[in-house]
């Protein structure tokens, strides 16, 4: 009796996957789900089919978690995306596995993975070196010193790339909070799990809750509410419908938020990093203060 | 009813103050092996010279390990292998991954800080609460800077792309030993440059220790060596005809000699040299706050920092006060054995600096400067030296203009903003000052004015990877840290 | 320097640099106390800790057992110094002092309207001649926040002198409230017209508010404190209040104390905690010291 036991198979313990909201991993409070299936149609998992008051819990929950995040030291935030790099780089196996079960092969796999940790460790390095370029000080005519220094835009709520499971979503991720904003990603609606899984990696590197949130669910049902919510203060889509990117910017102009459409960005190759990214989500603030003029103006040496 | 006193001749008592129960650091966390050799080309080599010379704790006089020295063949070694490095390997690396090795480097750091530090204290003398709590995470968070940058020089200087010098040659100094070799290695290999590090023969030893991190970062061999030795050793470096570029920090009396040395030749340069800092503290000044500046300015790590305060200028109505605050701090500072956590003042780096202070407070006494110490105690065995401010001090004094590099500050007073801007620049050194005001407008007069390449507002001795450092006049030329510091390892092409 | 009996101007601008100050105070916290330094720091606090209950849900019962414990705070710890004073609401002052009977704690009392301050005059006297009749040997009042922010440090000033004319013979702990103050430069601001104006103790929070006492903010009224040494040749007394609840904390302002007033403050004379859960905490570290065990608050009692 005992030998067969041991020779039977073991059952897997399945994964339920939930979405990610102020560091935790609630389901969606509708308590609706869709199943995500490949492309031949075979079962994956049951998602969340994520609704427009989870959208609404995770703008407070960003909103909550600006203050401390963008009040960081930049180079603590280059240290904690170089940690997500870290935590990322010791899940590969995971998520290639996710990807080859979402259509992808492993070669095609292991290499979007390795893009996703070598493009978290590019916007690591940036945290703490893109205001050393965009910033400036500025001669202006009168006596008073003038700068001008990028500033996070604030609560970002982006639709992550439709096409693919991983790449967008870190892509479209990391050059926000690297810029200290705070944000809510909706992942692919046809191959969810890898986002589900990287809330995981997001949660187990020191990012604090509420940085980012992540939500599953359908685009059509959600992007209404990505558009119109006053406490939003930008909004990110990266698909080419005209009829859809109309209506956003319609909508986000009841409180001016700012629309960053990527449609024609090609994320898998090297024009999908860059600092300039990161600016779409700053803020330019101009200080003045008065430099009186006193002594030292003979020969100066 | 408190009694009031009729005449002012009142004083806090601070003894206690500065007697606590010791609270030594252990030794035991740290592994210094009895000998060192030359790291070259990956691996540690013995010398071909065949010679070594001893390290000690300048706190306790003993010996800590045997250093190998370098002679002209040993030097030609490390540049042939770092040049072999740079054509073969560390040129045609792709950036991104050149930074990896950078961020690896340090993490690796920050996992074995407090051994770091435990070694630079032993062989410095500076106090384990500075190495730990400054020194060794500053040195990492370089390294972390600098390694974010390897792939992103395309965006750093407009309308120009970069390529690398070459061979850096890189000679360092004993006041931050491992501080400085992250200030020069981090940058030179982002820029995709290799390195021969010369520490100084006084405090080579957490240099070393970096060799053995570079060994476990796994580092293509030749990127980085690192060769021991003193003022012959360093001479070799810079004369030797294949190397592209010398960063030095120390004396300016041996920048003076390097520039001379490489005049004539295609080597480019970067000195960063003593300093006289100007604290300047007028009467608005946030008072106590300006009083910390000045004690931290001046006798943070021994006084043995080129941009430390040691000149202090205090506007006249407020002079007084802040005399007696100095005073008053003076008596809480602990003086003593580097290693006890609560020391803030520790060793003097050496027996021939030590005599350097001692001889300039001698000068200071004759030149009838009035001179006040601390009442604390210090050790009877190793290298100390009491904190000490002179006061009646006139701009002329030997000690208000020379280079002392010891815990002695020079104390004048002065009347308006033009006189002590004029004084303060009044020097042949432009490496730091510092302003103390309340007011935002004369912050920016006095910081526009001032000749010195960092100025510290209401602040002080503060440094960080992103912010430039460097000097004016014969405080050198070149910028360390930040975006600036790029410049120093790059040619610039259309 | 000569020392003056004159009355500075209180609408002249203060300078303190927040950044400079709580980087000076967290200086402090880098101080390593061990062995001997650590019990002579322990006990100290201990014995400077005012024991305090201040809640509306006070009674002649919770106060009673509160000076019990004030004076067996472990007994199976010998030679333990006790705390300096049990403090009160005016109400409870008759019950503190009979409980405490002769063993040398003082009973202080809170006064003026605590912890808001906003009543008329009249009835902050009242308050005071109350709590000093019934016995209290000191006086902890609150100053007019609301007034002070509008800028009538006249008003402020005379308020406190009143007050201390009420004390009669009890010693007057006047209290801040920093955490309305908000910043450095209000506080060392409050702190100057409190000292001139009759002030025994400067103190920092009604400890009903967050942020009550910390490092930085007590830093700047001890500089306060040593400037008007200096000018005048006073000594005024200092206390923190409020959220110092554990030894180590405590053992951080003490070398705060030592390094910025120096010996002459060390004792609670000159000192003190205002704190309820600090002596137990104080407790468990001393007889870790001793037995060389962590312990557990099961082996402390509440009261």
């Amino acid at each position: 009796m005992a030998k067969a036991l041991v020779e039977k198979k073991r059952l897997e313990v399945l994964k339920t996957y939930k979405i990610y909201i102020g560091g935790q991993f609630p389901r969606t409070e509708s308590g609706r789900y869709y199943m995500a299936t490949n492309s031949k149609g075979e079962y994956l998992a049951n998602v969340c089919l994520g609704s427009r008051k989870d959208f609404r819990d995770a703008v407070v929950a960003a909103r909550n978690a600006f203050g401390g995040w963008s009040g960081r030291a930049a180079f603590n935030r280059g240290q904690i995306l170089y940690r997500i790099a870290e935590m990322l780089e010791g899940r590969k196996a995971q998520f290639i596995d996710e990807l080859t079960r979402q259509d992808s092969n492993k070669v095609q796999a292991e290499k979007e993975v390795n893009l996703c940790i070598d493009r978290l460790i590019y916007y690591s390095g940036w945290c703490d070196k893109f205001q050393q370029l965009y910033s400036s000080v500025n001669p202006v005519a009168s006596s008073h010193f003038n700068f001008s220094v990028p500033e996070p835009t604030g609560v970002v709520a982006a639709i992550a790339p439709q096409n693919d499971s991983l790449l967008g979503l870190v892509s479209v991720i990391a050059p926000i909070i690297a810029g200290g904003n705070t944000g809510i990603v909706l992942a692919s609606a046809t191959k969810p799990l890898c986002a589900v899984t990287f809330a995981e990696v997001l949660n187990s590197s020191d990012l604090p809750g509420g940085v980012v949130n992540i939500l599953t669910g359908k685009v059509a049902e959600l992007v209404t509410f990505f558009a119109d919510h006053m406490d939003v203060n930008a909004t990110v889509f990266c698909e080419s419908d005209a009829a859809t990117q109309k209506m956003i910017k319609e909508k986000s102009a009841l409180n001016v938020k700012r629309v960053v459409l990527y449609d024609k960005v090609k994320w898998a190759d090297e024009t999908g990093q860059s600092p300039y990214f990161i600016m779409d989500f700053q803020e330019i603030k101009t200080t003045w203060h008065p430099i009186e003029n006193i002594g030292g103006a003979k020969a100066g040496y | 009813m408190a009694k009031v006193a009729k005449k002012n001749t009142l004083k806090l008592k601070f003894d206690s103050a500065r007697n606590l129960a010791p609270a030594p650091e252990s030794k035991r966390a740290a592994k210094i092996d009895p000998q060192y050799d030359l790291f070259i080309n990956g691996k540690f080599e013995k010398p071909v010279s065949k010679k070594y010379f001893a390290t000690i704790n300048p706190a306790t006089e003993e010996k800590l390990s045997m250093i190998a020295e370098a002679n002209t063949a040993d030097v030609n070694k490390a540049v042939k292998s770092a040049r072999t490095a740079y054509d073969k390997t560390w040129k045609k690396m792709p950036p991104a991954e050149r930074a990896k090795y950078i961020y690896r480097i340090a993490r690796m750091i920050q996992e074995r800080a407090r051994e770091f530090a435990i070694i630079e204290t032993l062989d410095g003398g500076k106090p384990i609460r500075e190495s730990r709590d400054f020194d060794v995470p500053t040195a990492a968070n370089h390294f972390f800077y600098y390694a974010g940058w390897a792939d992103k020089l395309e965006y750093a200087f407009p309308n120009r792309k970069t390529e690398p010098l070459g061979v850096a040659g890189q000679i360092i100094p004993w006041n931050f030993p491992l501080l400085m070799a992250a200030w020069k290695i981090a940058p030179a290999l982002a820029c995709g440059n290799t390195v021969v590090l010369k520490p100084a023969e006084n405090t080579s030893l957490t240099a070393l220790k970096l060799a053995e991190i570079i060994q476990e970062a796994d580092l293509p061999p030749g990127v980085v060596n690192i060769i021991t030795g003193a003022g012959a050793t360093g001479a070799a470096i810079v004369n030797h005809a294949d190397i592209n570029k010398i960063a030095f920090t120390g004396s300016t009396e041996v920048g003076k000699i390097i520039q001379r040395a490489i005049a004539g030749t295609n080597k480019k340069a970067t000195l960063e040299l003593g300093g006289k800092a100007a604290n300047i503290i007028f009467d608005d000044a946030p008072l106590d706050q300006a009083v910390e500046g000045v004690i931290n300015g001046i006798f943070f790590n021994q006084g043995h920092v080129c941009c430390a305060g040691s000149r202090l200028y205090v506007q006249e109505s407020v002079f007084a006060a802040v005399v007696r605050k100095l005073k008053d701090r003076l008596e809480t500072l602990i003086v003593g054995d580097p290693m006890d956590k609560n020391t803030d003042i520790g060793a003097i780096n050496s027996k021939a600096q030590l005599d350097i202070i001692n001889k300039y407070i001698k000068i200071g006494q004759q030149e009838g400067a009035e001179m006040y110490q601390s009442s604390c105690a210090i050790p009877k065995k190793g290298f100390y030296c009491r904190p000490t401010i002179f006061t009646n001090v006139a701009q002329s004094n030997r000690i208000a203009q020379e280079e002392i590099f010891g815990p002695v500050l020079a104390i004048q007073s002065f009347r308006t903003d033009d006189e002590v801007i004029e004084k303060a620049n009044n020097s042949p050194y432009g490496l730091s000052a510092g302003v103390w005001t309340d007011k935002g407008s004369k912050i920016f007069n006095l910081t526009t004015k001032l000749r010195a390449g960092v100025i510290w507002a209401n602040t002080f001795n503060k440094f960080d990877p992103t912010s430039p450092f460097g000097g004016y006049k014969e405080s050198g030329y070149g910028r360390e840290g930040g975006l600036h510091g790029l410049s120093a390892y790059i040619n610039l092409i259309k | 320097m000569i020392l003056t009996k004159t009355i500075p101007d209180f609408s002249t601008p203060v300078h303190v640099d927040q950044v400079g100050i709580e980087e000076r105070a967290s200086r402090f916290t880098k101080r390593s106390i061990k062995n001997e330094t650590k019990i002579n720091g322990l006990m100290l606090a201990l014995n400077m800790i005012d024991l305090t209950t201040l809640e509306g849900k006070d009674t002649e019962g919770k106060v009673k057992q509160l000076c019990y414990k004030a004076q067996h705070l472990h007994d199976a710890y010998p030679g333990l110094p006790t705390v300096a004073a049990i403090c009160v609401y005016p109400s409870m002052v008759k019950t503190a002092k009979t409980a405490l009977g002769n063993s040398g704690i003082k009973v202080a009392s809170v006064a003026t309207a605590f912890p808001s301050g906003q009543a008329p005059r009249d009835i902050k006297i009242r308050d005071t001649k109350f709590a000093v009749q019934n016995g209290a040997d000191e006086v902890d009042m609150v100053i007019s926040r609301g007034k002070f922010l509008e800028g009538e440090y006249n008003f402020v000033f005379d308020e406190i002198a009143a007050i201390k004319e009420a004390c009669g013979e009890a010693r007057l702990k006047v209290i801040l409230e920093t955490g309305e103050l908000v910043t450095y430069d209000k506080v060392r601001k409050a702190s100057d017209i409190a000292m001139y104006a009759g002030a025994d103790f400067i103190k920092t929070s009604t400890g009903k508010i967050s942020p009550a006492a910390t490092m930085p903010v007590t830093l700047v009224m001890l500089e306060a404190i040593r400037d008007f040494y200096y000018k005048t040749g006073k000594k005024i007394a200092m206390k923190p209040a409020g959220g110092i609840s554990k030894s180590k904390l405590a053992l951080h302002y003490l070398v705060m104390l030592n390094e910025t007033l120096g010996e002459g403050w060390m004792n609670n004379e000159w000192f003190r905690f205002g704190a309820s859960s600090l002596a137990n905490d104080i407790l468990m570290q001393l007889m870790k010291q001793k037995t060389g065990v962590y312990q557990s608050a099961n082996y402390f009692t509440i009261d």
